[in-house]
């Protein structure tokens, strides 16, 4: 049995899984299936200041080897957050990381110094929401926006914040050194990348949304790309995900420099995927005789 | 336990129409607590989002479930080639089904199409206490009538073109008749404009109804929020987001804003 453990920003992950926000909702669901304190931690589904609604359905699309979503960020708010889901969270001996998001830079803000005043161990900041006040561009597409909004937030919070990049920019290191400069402990990467279907025989978009995130193995390359070189231009820790669904490929992301995995659309095709994946990495390491996950992180070779 | 997930053999495969299969699949745990309206997320070989389809026959003493499906795209055609013996990657049962009412002397069950398998279950609750209303664009599509009949049920079968049962039009003129009469209560299935016209006659006609609803799903489980509907709460008007997946895919007739 290898030393799956893993370090970041001072918490201590028993190994480096992580369901991944927006797919595991808070953890209930797959309790079901197995104990959540077999998981490294959990990425909770996205909170706002208030509660939303989302967007209206059809927010799902299967695509080849992935899938679109349109959910458009429902959930209860924060204040449902921390008191209904978040008590029972962190009994379950595992790291909880709340995702969350806004739609201006002071929202991004309230919710955090909510949740600063909770047990919650992370807060993962989602900078590919839409900025209202600046035109609707999500703020982790221009540096000077992800800059402001990570700053506002990191005044908010003393608690270790990662901020969840968008891969749908020309130059993801410019932003992850801006959001590094701005305060962030850690980056997570990647976030979905913008699609769209078209029904050709009704001529409608297949999302009601019209555009929604793409997901799932399909991006996974894409990831690894945005992991390596992201890894290579900052020097807080990265936290890789995007296409995710073995251990193999959650080794890979490591290589390319992620200190932790997120798993997600993987989990709606296994919902034992986040274990399975623990397992799989186990077995590759001792297959290798490689004695602790740590000791891939950053290892690629490159040419 | 609430569901699980696991792989289970295909004990018969029946071609019913045209693209329509009935399986038969073993599995003990699920047939033990699955109830009527409820259904299966499975895992088309190949792909990386499962399909739900309803369950059509719940045999808790044989360890045997039911379903009833129409090729849709590649993941339901998929399904259709697979054969006895093969195996089944399924979550199951998932959802909010159907309400018994045991009291009930009189119900309707309301089928459309591919609505029609999901009624089964109730017809083998109710019995002779149930008229089960069947509509078919035409004579290929009709299943299922001799099932419900034996059952118990006693079947109006209804097609658009009239090319087969006793009525040529919608279900919605033998509903109206039966609702006329008197009936406790009504649960239907089928395309969301069938609904619509019979949540409407319910209404109008004070009398209880509940409905099926379909959406796209990703996580079947209630976890990602997925499969969206719009649903009022008809004691305070609030208007909320449910989820077909986890609050449904049965809601009261009242409940649905259209
Ligand atoms: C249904 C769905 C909902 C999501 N909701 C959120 C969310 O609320 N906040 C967030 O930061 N990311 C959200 N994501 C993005 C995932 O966390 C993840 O970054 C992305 O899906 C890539 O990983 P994957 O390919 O393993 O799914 C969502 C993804 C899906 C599929």
């Amino acid at each position: 049995m290898a030393d799956l453990s893993v370090n970041l920003c001072g918490i201590d992950f028993k190994n480096p899984i992580i369901p991944a926000s927006g797919v595991f909702g808070y953890g209930r669901e797959y309790e079901e299936f197995y104990d959540l304190s077999e998981l490294g931690g959990i990425a909770t589904k996205g909170t706002t200041a208030q509660k939303r609604t989302g967007n209206l359905s059809p927010r799902i699309a299967e695509t080849p080897f992935g899938m679109l979503n349109s959910v458009g960020l429902q959930n209860p708010g924060v204040d449902h957050f921390i008191a209904k889901e978040l008590p029972y969270l962190l009994t379950k001996n595992t790291v909880i990381l709340a995702n969350i998001a806004g739609s201006t830079q002071e929202e991004c803000a309230e919710v955090a110094e909510k949740l600063d005043a909770t047990q919650v161990h992370m807060i993962e900041l989602n900078i590919s929401c839409p900025n209202v006040k600046q035109g609707g561009a999500a703020f982790g597409t221009s540096c000077a926006m992800a800059e402001q909004v990570v700053s506002a937030v990191r005044k908010a919070t003393s608690k270790p914040l990662i901020v969840k990049l968008s891969p749908n920019v020309t130059s993801i290191t410019d932003i992850a050194k801006a959001v590094e400069s701005a305060g962030a402990d850690a980056v997570s990467l990647i976030n979905t990348l913008l699609g769209m279907r078209i029904d050709v025989h009704t001529r409608r978009p297949v999302l009601r949304n019209n555009m929604g995130g793409l997901s799932g193995a399909a991006i996974f390359p894409v990831a690894v790309r945005m992991v390596w070189q992201t890894a290579n231009a900052v020097k807080i820790p990265v936290i890789g995900m995007g296409g995710v669904t073995s251990g193999e490929d959650a080794i890979e992301l490591m290589m390319a420099g992620a200190s932790a995995v997120q798993v997600g659309m993987a989990v709606f095709t296994d919902p034992y995927a986040p274990v399975r994946i623990v397992r799989e990495i186990n077995q590759f390491l001792d297959a290798k005789q490689i004695p602790a996950v740590r000791d891939v992180i950053g290892t690629v070779q490159p040419w | 336990m609430k569901y699980l997930q696991g792989k289970f053999p295909i004990l018969k495969k029946q071609a019913l129409a045209r693209d329509v299969y009935r399986f038969w699949i073993s599995c003990q745990e699920v047939a033990k607590i699955a109830q009527p309206g409820q259904f299966v997320h499975i895992l088309p070989p190949g792909f990386g989002l499962r399909r739900p389809i309803s369950i059509a026959g719940i045999d808790p003493e044989h360890g045997i479930l039911q379903i009833v499906f129409v090729i849709k795209h590649e993941g339901t055609r998929i399904l259709s080639e697979l054969r006895q013996g093969d195996e089944l990657d399924m979550i199951a049962p998932l959802g909010h089904g159907f309400t018994l009412l045991p009291e009930a002397s009189h119900v309707v069950l309301v089928g459309g199409g591919i609505g029609v398998p999901p009624m089964l279950p109730l017809a083998a609750y109710y019995g002779e206490k149930a008229t089960a209303v069947s509509g078919f664009r035409s004579f290929q599509q009709v299943i299922l009538q001799e099932d419900l009949e034996n059952y118990g049920a006693s079947t109006i079968c209804c097609t658009e073109d009239g090319s087969a049962g006793a009525i040529q039009g919608f279900v919605t003129t033998p509903l109206e008749q039966l609702l006329a009469e008197g009936v406790d209560a009504v649960f239907a299935c089928g395309s969301q404009p069938m609904l619509k016209a019979v949540a409407e006659l319910c209404i109008k006609n004070h009398t209880y109804c509940e409905i099926s609803m379909e959406e796209r799903m990703a996580c079947g489980i209630g976890a990602c929020l997925g499969c969206a509907c719009k649903i009022k709460n008809p004691d305070t008007e609030e208007i909320q987001f449910l989820h077909v997946c986890k609050n449904g895919p049965v809601f009261k007739a009242e409940e649905v804003i259209w």
